[in-house]
């Protein structure tokens, strides 16, 4: 068969076989036995052309409602930042996303650099000492970092708040149950973790305290108070943190954390129905030989040049196999060479004015949506660019979704689809590309389903 | 010399800018009216101040002193570096795809549903397995997960099974993610023809066996001849199989898994599926199982609805749970499936055809000149030796900083362990014959320079940004960050 990725010919083929001493392609394969070979065709979908296939695909595509068309009010861990034009043109480089991991140092400067950056972006934001390479997502990386703290630590409970991302806490359940790791659930009050019913669940059998900053309602948690509260057991504060966050509110590592984790997909990641995004991990310089994943460093040529490898490499699944601190092999790479170039379009006064802008933003959709009738904001705490409403008694969140949806607004995120007792709860976030005006049309249309 | 690069940090001049931000179009309230003072920033992050140029030229400088699969030929055994087709990058880009939201109401992401499903079912037909859940982000990520399964099926059954056999020559990852499932690795070695032993995998397995994982063909590029009753052995003693996709470009079309005894498998979608390595990720590694397994995958699943629509399919209690935030990396699931339609199910076929006739040519020619430990077929990779080239001081490593001055990626080197001064080589399908030849006959020279002039090698290489990098001193006296601030 001829295909365009393929570039064997039949002469190819018969003169290759002859050199390995074979009549045909099926000799190759007579290792196989018999009753174990596949007979007949797959069942795979049927070849298609490329304009067959960017079409079907574009039919596909057009069946789902996308932030280029709809404005869209949900969060909830994933959100809709102006992404630079800049960053899918330096990842759409082929010699960024076709190449492997940098095993072969002289030719992978590039990334093993890029890398190197992205691990200074990551410290300076956190105020952390080390960072790795990425990890799959925020979630994982919360799940790796409470397995980092049980090893650190030799205790086994982990102390999470239940403002902490639903499907973070699932992934961190699942986690823990291989780890042998006893999980412990705190409750919430006024949108933000409960610290007396934190401070009754720590003791001096706690290997960590999880938190999330801004944590799942939008709410900015006291780290501070929850840090002295762990350390006071010899525990550790593991804090996940929204990194365009970052740019305004107080490093983690400032308020104690000693690892601080998160998802990078509002530094210039795509939503992407939720993945591939970037997960970050860094922490204190005690804890550096402990952490999981791919870590570069800097070093010289035999000219005594700078340049750039892997390193500590000791902790890894390929040197140490069933002892390594992690079996994380593939990372997000690409993803994080986007959060390096979103950081260096920012920079310094880009990160604080779009944090502003979501702040500001945020702050008017409150107070927009508070003056709807029925409406009410439960939480007084401070959040950053996402909030809590409630609705009228009997109404039903995923029916004013769909309807908004319609008008071309994609609503809030339905909180009672995680916390029962939030049943009528919408989590609202509003970044920078909402506009006065779509937040108060969507405040009317919000009127009108009401 | 080529001059060093800098880091961009060290471009910066306070004041210029790279970003363009929407207006503030609300009123501006004061930071500190909304946030306690003590928990906004003290000092603003020291990025760089940079304008666009800047930004485009420092990033295109460090994509220059990058090579990938689009720069040249990539022979990186075990990895499966392959062409990744420009058709993939465009779809996946589709703000249909890229720009929308997991939580959306289900109404508006059908599409993205379907297609997750359609590949659900085609990544099922191909491995022989029941059922597929696409979560895990990685093919370490798959493993983890479809050893919590194993444990989870023990579990239900009132088991302690908690021991993972594997062979010597298996992947870090394996024993890794046996350690992360909370059970325990029990390595066996491999016969003098580099297949898993018989005898030593009986006198291993027991009451305790939660399951074998293996690759097949396995990472010497060998066919396990006797799957089925390895197979055999693991299940009767109440143990399962756990196959680890990572050289399924092999088999497709010409075995499956499922076929071979295999309970679960999964698949390295950033290998088998051309989906791109980015440098290190993003991957896929989605996991099959067979029906008895069904109960405790991840969830959610996409499934089809009798009115023709697709759903997310929520909440198991057997359920090992959720291993990925949301559903999986899509982006590179959208990838993937183009790349399967692209092909269909003969042209599967004919990728794992050609990709093992190019690695049995390379083995073939490259045999009078390098030591072949392993002769006879291969299948999509094979491994050499470099210990002929010990008596003239030149190591596996040397051959490898060779080849970067000649343009190419180098093989795996140094796995598997159980081969002195290994050499990993795996040619795939999209390359051709003129480009194979091409490389063999740089891999010929070297052996004679080898000889002839050891130096050369041992001073290699000569045309890239650095020379050999010094590694101890990284380790030893860790610089992780340009410490800006």
């Amino acid at each position: 068969m001829k295909h365009r990725y393929l570039p064997m010919t039949e002469q190819d083929q018969q003169d290759m076989l002859k050199t390995v001493g074979l009549n045909s392609i099926e000799e190759l394969f007579k290792d196989i036995p018999e009753d174990i070979r596949f007979k007949g065709e797959l069942p795979v979908s049927k070849r298609l052309d490329e304009y067959a296939l960017t079409t079907h695909l574009s039919a596909l595509a057009a069946k789902n409602a996308d932030t280029d068309k709809y404005a869209s009010f949900l969060g909830a861990g994933l959100y809709d930042h102006h992404i630079p034009s800049v960053i899918n043109h330096v990842v759409s480089r082929s010699e960024f996303y076709t190449a492997y991991t940098p095993y072969q140092p002289e030719i992978s400067q590039g990334e093993l650099q890029a890398i190197f950056e992205f691990q200074s972006y990551i410290c300076e934001l956190t105020g952390m000492a080390v960072a790795n390479a990425s990890m799959y997502d925020g979630a994982t990386a919360l799940a790796e970092a409470g397995s980092l703290a049980g090893a650190a630590t030799k205790r086994s409970k982990l102390v999470v708040s239940a403002a902490v991302h639903p499907e973070s806490r699932q992934v961190l359940r699942a986690y823990a149950r291989g780890l042998g790791l006893e999980i412990v659930e705190v409750g919430m009050s006024n949108g933000v973790t409960d610290m007396a019913e934190l401070a009754q669940a720590v003791g001096n059998d706690t290997a960590a305290v999880l938190v999330q900053n801004p944590n799942f309602f939008g709410s900015i948690e006291d780290l501070a108070a929850i840090g002295d509260l762990v350390h006071g057991h010899k525990g550790l504060m593991i804090v996940s943190a929204n990194p365009v966050s970052l740019g305004l509110l107080e490093a983690p590592g400032k308020l104690g954390a000693d690892i601080v984790v998160g998802d990078a997909q509002p530094l210039g990641i795509a939503a992407s129905f939720g993945g591939p995004t970037c997960g970050f991990f860094a922490v204190s310089k005690d804890h550096m030989r402990r952490m999981p994943g791919r870590i570069v460093g800097q070093t010289v040529d035999r000219n005594g040049k700078r340049g750039f490898v892997l390193t500590l490499q000791a902790r890894e699944q390929h040197i140490r196999r069933e002892k390594a601190t992690s079996n994380i092999c593939s990372n997000q790479a690409l993803l994080a060479l986007c959060a390096s170039v979103y950081l260096s379009v920012m920079g310094k006064q880009g990160l604080i004015e779009v944090g502003n802008l979501n702040l500001q933003k945020s702050h008017y959709a409150a107070a927009r949506l508070a003056k709807v009738p029925g409406v009410a904001l439960p939480h007084a705490s401070p959040y950053f660019n996402e909030f809590v409403i409630k609705l009228p008694e009997g109404a039903s969140v995923a029916s004013i979704n769909a309807k908004l949806l319609k008008q071309g607004i994609i609503g809030g995120y339905d909180l009672g689809r995680a916390y029962p007792e939030l049943e009528g709860h919408m989590l609202i976030a509003v970044t920078e590309r909402r506009t006065k005006e779509q937040i108060d049309q969507f405040a009317s249309l919000l009127e009108g389903c009401l | 010399m080529i001059q060093e690069k800098a880091l961009i940090f060290e471009l910066s001049h306070p004041g210029r800018v790279a970003y363009s931000l929407p207006e503030l179009d609300v009123p501006e309230l004061a930071a500190d009216s909304l946030i306690p003072a003590s928990m906004l920033r003290s000092e603003p992050a020291a990025l760089p101040e940079v304008y666009e140029v800047d930004v485009i030229r420092h990033y295109t400088e460090l994509s220059r002193r990058n090579f990938g699969v689009d720069n040249g030929f990539y022979p990186l055994g075990s990895c499966t570096m392959k062409y990744n087709p420009k058709v993939n990058e465009d779809v996946a880009r589709y703000p249909g795809f890229a720009k929308i939201h997991p939580y959306q109401p289900e109404e508006s992401i059908q599409g993205a549903l379907e297609l997750m499903y359609q590949l659900q079912q085609d990544l099922a037909g191909l491995t022989g397995m029941d059922a597929v859940t696409l979560q895990p982000a990685a093919g370490a990520h798959g493993e983890w997960t479809g050893l919590m399964m194993i444990r989870a099926y023990h579990e239900s059954r009132g088991e302690l099974r908690d021991k993972v056999i594997v062979p010597d020559s298996s992947h870090g990852t394996n024993p890794a993610s046996a350690s992360v499932a909370g059970l325990k690795t029990v390595t066996i070695p491999s016969t003098d023809k580099g297949l898993v032993d018989l005898e030593a995998l009986r006198a291993a397995v027991g009451s305790d066996t939660a399951a074998l994982m293996l690759t097949n063909p396995n990472t010497l590029g060998l066919f396990e001849e006797q799957i089925q009753e390895i197979a055999a052995i693991v299940h009767e003693a109440g143990g399962l199989l756990y196959y680890d996709g990572a050289n399924s470009n092999a088999i497709m079309g010409i075995t499956r898994p499922g076929d071979m005894g295999f309970d679960v498998v999964h698949l390295n979608l950033h290998k088998t599926m051309s989906t791109p390595h980015g440098g290190g990720g993003p991957g896929a590694g989605p996991v099959g199982v067979k029906s008895l397994l069904v109960p405790f995958l991840p969830r959610p699943l996409v499934s089809k609805k009798e009115d023709g629509t697709y759903t997310l399919e929520g909440g198991n209690e057997e359920s090992i749970g959720r291993v990925k935030a949301y559903y999986g990396n899509f982006g590179i699931l959208v990838r993937a499936y183009a790349y399967m339609r692209s092909y269909g199910p003969e042209g599967l076929r004919r990728v794992s055809e050609c990709a093992v006739l190019n690695a049995n040519y390379m083995m073939k020619r490259l045999e009078p000149y390098y030591d072949i430990p392993y002769p006879g077929i291969c299948k999509h990779e094979f491994v050499m030796s470099g210990t002929p080239l010990k008596q003239y001081g030149v190591r596996t490593l040397d051959v490898a900083k060779r080849l970067l001055d000649f343009g190419y990626h180098p093989p795996t080197i140094y796995f598997p362990l159980n081969v002195d001064e290994c050499m990993m080589i795996e040619p795939t399908e999209t390359e051709s014959k003129d480009t194979l030849d091409a490389f063999i006959d740089t891999m010929i020279q070297i052996a004679k320079e080898a000889e002839e002039q050891p130096e050369l090698l041992l001073n290699a290489p000569y045309g890239t940004p650095v020379t050999r990098l010094d590694e101890t001193t990284a380790a030893r006296k860790p610089v992780l960050n340009c410490a800006c601030s």
